[in-house]
Parts: C-alpha cells; sequence; structure tokens
C-alpha cells in the first residue's frame, strides 16, 4: 500500500480515537445550524437556496481549522513521535500529504454531516442544486486551504495553542485582504495593478464567486497553489526545525 | 555494515558531534558510551536518518543515508530515546501501522506481530491506549517496532532507560538473542549494561570520539586492573603489610565497607606476591579478589579529559 495512504489512514482514525474529533463534530454541525437559523435568519429570508447557510462557513472555519490542524505537526514534536514517523522509509513529502489529506477528510466528513439542511431545503422548496454542490465544493476547498495554512503553523512550534493562535492570524489575514479596508490602505500607496493582485490572493473572493455556483477554473487554480504552497512550506519548515 | 566518516552536526556554531569516524560490522553489539550531551543521541538520530549530518556522511549497508534515505531506514530499525509512539493508539494498531509502513505482507506482518508479542511479553496490553501504559510496556513497545522487520541494523537510544532491573534484565537478553546477524548499536549510560551485552564500546564526549575498543580492553585501562581487594577486621594492619609487597603501587582503604585495595604499578600482577605474604604471616582475611578493572574509572578519566 502507498505510504501516503497508510499515514492518511492512521491519521485519520487517530481523530475518531481522541474526543477531540467528536466535540469538534458537535461543535461545527451545532454552529453550521445556529449560524444559518439564528442569525443568519434562513426562513425569512424565503429562499430555496443556501446561500446564508454557506455565508457563514468561512467565519466557523477560521476557527474550527486551526482547531483540527493545530496538533498535526506540534504534537509530533512534543511527544518525539515525529522522530519514528521520519526514520520509517517514506519521504517527508508523503508524511505531510498524508497528515493533510486525512484532515481535509475529517473536514469533509463534517461537511457530509450537514446535509440534513440540503434535504430540508429540497423538501421546503425547489433549489438549484447545481449551485448547492459548487457551494459544498467550495466549502470543502476552503476548508483545505486553511488546513494548509494551519497545518504548516503547527510545524513552527511544539505547542499546540501557539499553532492554533498562529492559525488563527494568518488565516485571518488571507481572509482580511479581499475586504475594502484592506485595500483602501493598499492602495494609498501601491499601484492599481498591484492592489489588484493582492484582492485576489484573498481567501474571500475566490470563496464568494463559488458560493454563487460559479465554478471557475482560476479559482480550483488559487486553491491549488495556496495549499501546495503552504504544503510545501511546511515540509521545509519541518526539515529545518526537526533537530531542534 | 556501519560506516560512519568524519560525521558532524553543528547547532548554531556549536558542534554536537565532532568529527566521529567509525566502522561496524555485523554481529557486533556496539555500545555508546558518553556523558550527558556528549552527543550520543545526536549521532544516532544521523544514522537512523532523521537528522541531516553538517558534515561528513553515514553508510548503512551500502545506503549513503542523504543520497540513499529510504534504502538505507529500510535495512534500520530504530528505537528513539523515550520511545515515542503515538500515545491514543494501541500497541496492536501501531505494530500494524509500522509494519504496513515497513512494506511486510499482511501474512508476514500477523506472523512478525505473534512472535515479537510473545518474545516481549506484550499479550495482555495490546488492546490498550499506549498512553496508559507503564513505563516498561511503552519501552517493550518501542523496542518491538523497532524489530518489527527484522532489521539488519538495530539502533536503540537507551533501551533500558527507567525499566526496572527484571526488565532491564529481560531487555539485554533480547538483545544478546539477536545479536548474531545484526548490527546492534546501544547508547547507555549504564556501564554494567555494556559488560553484559557489547562486545564493543565506544566513548564520546563532546561530540568527540575519545575510545573504541571491547569493554575488557577498556577495564584494562583501570587503574584497577589487576588490582587486589581483600576484605579483613584489620585493615590497617592490612595496609601496611601490603605497602611492602612488592609491586604494589597503592594502597585504598574503602571508607565505606572498609575493604583494601592494593593497586599494581604499571603491568605488574601483584595477586600471587600478596596471597604468599599474607601466607607468610599468618594474617586472617575473609576474602580476596582480582579486580578485572573498574569501567566507571576509566569512562570518568576518558570523559573529564584526564589520562587515558
Amino acid at each position: 500500500m502507498n505510504p501516503v495512504r497508510i499515514i492518511f489512514k492512521r491519521e485519520l482514525s487517530s481523530f475518531f480515537n481522541t474526543p477531540v474529533a467528536w466535540v469538534f463534530l458537535v461543535i461545527f454541525l451545532f454552529l453550521a445550524g445556529f449560524t444559518t437559523f439564528q442569525i443568519g435568519n434562513f426562513y425569512d429570508a424565503n429562499q430555496a437556496s443556501l446561500q446564508v447557510f454557506f455565508n457563514f462557513h468561512i467565519w466557523l472555519y477560521l476557527l474550527l481549522m486551526p482547531a483540527i490542524a493545530m496538533r498535526t505537526w506540534a504534537e509530533e514534536r512534543n511527544t518525539g513521535s515525529i522522530e519514528l514517523l521520519l526514520t520509517l522509509p517514506i519521504t517527508l513529502w508523503q508524511a505531510v500529504l498524508g497528515k493533510f489529506l486525512a484532515a481535509w477528510a475529517f473536514a469533509g466528513i463534517a461537511l457530509i454531516g450537514t446535509f440534513p439542511i440540503w434535504f430540508t431545503v429540497s423538501f421546503l422548496g425547489d433549489p438549484d442544486h447545481g449551485v448547492i454542490i459548487a457551494g459544498y465544493l467550495g466549502s470543502w476547498l476552503l476548508a483545505g486551504a486553511f488546513l494548509a495554512v494551519s497545518g504548516c503553523m503547527s510545524a513552527i512550534t511544539k505547542s499546540q495553542v501557539v499553532a492554533f493562535v498562529l492559525s488563527v492570524v494568518v488565516c485571518l489575514m488571507l481572509i482580511l485582504l479581499g475586504f475594502p479596508a484592506a485595500l483602501d490602505f493598499f492602495q494609498a500607496f501601491l499601484p492599481q495593478a498591484l492592489v489588484d493582485a493582492i484582492a485576489s490572493l484573498s481567501l474571500f473572493s475566490h470563496y464568494q464567486s463559488m458560493m454563487k455556483g460559479v465554478i471557475d477554473l482560476r479559482d480550483l487554480i488559487y486553491y491549488g497553489l495556496l495549499g501546495g504552497l503552504f504544503l510545501y512550506a511546511t515540509s521545509l519548515i519541518i526539515e529545518i526545525k526537526k533537530g531542534n | 555494515m556501519i560506516e560512519t566518516k568524519n560525521l558532524t552536526k553543528s547547532y548554531g556554531g556549536i558542534r554536537a558531534v565532532d568529527d566521529l569516524s567509525f566502522r561496524v560490522e555485523p554481529g557486533q553489539v556496539l555500545g555508546f558510551l558518553g556523558p550527558n550531551g556528549a552527543g550520543k543521541s545526536t549521532s544516532m538520530k544521523m544514522i537512523a536518518g532523521f537528522l541531516t549530518p553538517t558534515l561528513g556522511s553515514v553508510n548503512v549497508c551500502g545506503f549513503d543515508t542523504e543520497a540513499q534515505p529510504l534504502e538505507a531506514k529500510r535495512v534500520v530499525g530504530y528505537l528513539p530515546e523515550g520511545a515515542p509512539a503515538y500515545g491514543e493508539m494501541t500497541p496492536l494498531s501501531f505494530l500494524r501501522f509500522v509494519g504496513e509502513i515497513r512494506g511486510l505482507s499482511t501474512a508476514l506482518l500477523k506472523k512478525r506481530i505473534d512472535e515479537i508479542v510473545g518474545q516481549l511479553h506484550l499479550e495482555n496490553v495490546l488492546d490498550q491506549p499506549i498512553e496508559q501504559l507503564s513505563k516498561g510496556f511503552k519501552r517493550r513497545v518501542g523496542i518491538a517496532q523497532a524489530i518489527i522487520h527484522d532489521p539488519r541494523v538495530l539502533i536503540m537510544d537507551e533501551p533500558t532507560d527507567g525499566l526496572d532491573p527484571n526488565q532491564k534484565q529481560e531487555v539485554r537478553d533480547l538483545i544478546s538473542g539477536m545479536s548474531k546477524d545484526k548490527i546492534i548499536v546501544v547508547s547507555t549510560h549504564i556501564l554494567e549494561e555494556v559488560e553484559s551485552v557489547c562486545n564493543r564500546a565506544i566513548i564520546i564526549a563532546r561530540g568527540k570520539l575519545l575510545a573504541d575498543a571491547t569493554p575488557a580492553e577498556l577495564a584494562m585501562r583501570s587503574r584497577y586492573y589487576q588490582a587486589v581487594t581483600i576484605r579483613s577486621d584489620q585493615p590497617e594492619l592490612l595496609r601496611d603489610a601490603l605497602h611492602g609487597v612488592a609491586g604494589v603501587a597503592e594502597v585504598e582503604i574503602d571508607a565505606r565497607d572498609q575493604s583494601v585495595t592494593a593497586l599494581p604499578k604499571k603491568g605488574q600482577t601483584i595477586f600471587a606476591a600478596i596471597g604468599e605474604m599474607i601466607r607468610a604471616r599468618g594474617l586472617s582475611i575473609r576474602d580476596m579478589a582480582l579486580e578485572r578493572g573498574r569501567l566507571d574509572e576509566v569512562f570518568r578519566t576518558i570523559t573529564q579529559g584526564g589520562r587515558s
């Protein structure tokens, strides 16, 4: 069996062997429902779409994805099991990839747990299922981007708490880059072309378009590059810091 | 075969391992000795392929750990210091994980797990989370994962640290039992362990190789090699008498048990002469023993930079 698969399997089952995973699932499902129905006034909107539901995901993920990924490498280094993992006949890249895919799959399982809301909206109205599928795909890709960033932050430190805080900060910056306030700030001293470039780096703008049901190749490439970049950075950081 | 050439590891200008060159052949059990912080663990981490040398190279069974890391890692079994493991896993799932990654077929893995579980007496803890196990069991799980693929090279960083005397003996027996066709490197700071398990010892301090010999040869460097220790009810009288024997350099009285030790001049044997003297003078003694040399004294002399 491919080493990536074996590591994936171990990591995923280790999620479910700790209470953290179950706590996470409950919190996520509760918050996904709470934000949609209470804050987002799902019923009052009177629309057969999941727009409101997906709107909140970016903010839920901002806290929950770092929580999933914070132990990825911090714990390995803290307990010393990283020494064991990296003296097995696998490449560092296989370990990084296997761990990331496991976290991402776990996020996917959490998303599947929200399907009842899809059934609800289908029962009450006649939603555009294509848009909903694109929304789920966009949401999952967003989760992957956050997990890649958070996994990278987890490689920096032995402390899971520090990893969590760093991840939230970096993810928040990646979101806020696309907000008018941030862009106005850059506009003051950067040419428009650069400001546009910065805006296009924001997770927020790429998420927005997918939520509306548009699957744009450029968005997919963006997620691919962002994820690849942070996974590569993760492997570099581990290579440098593993001896400490 | 393990061969290190000018192996060096620096951390921010400090050389944790400094120009270490040695070669280990199959059948050898090499003891890595040194004070804490001497560079034992760092050296082992480089041999196991966890750390990259700053300078120099490691070759394991023909594979350079930097040029062919996967091939090198395949032939090595490694027990890191403190026997880390994934605490939430059970020994059984942990051993399966390591075995799968090491490419063992399902049938072979099952057979190996059965063998190792029996060897290390893990039967009763197979389904408990590792984090709930006692230190002794955790250590044995660590050893189990290191030997699951029956490696040609086995590297163990303080395999008996923190175990009780019975467990220590079991691990030593296990190491001795495996040593015939393997290369085994163990680090330890328990000197008796070197004598009972290893057929070769390397002493390092401040990253440098200071001695490389068999435990018996090391013991011969001791001031106490060929010394004679006598217990008697009249230690002072005995001491004065021993001073008169030809070949005796010094006589010491142990403050704790009042035993008297006569140290020979370099290269001389004094056992027979002392025996004759005692008989001739009619001194009463309780027992008399010839010393093989004290490793702890050699270790101290070598690592504290005195004469070796």
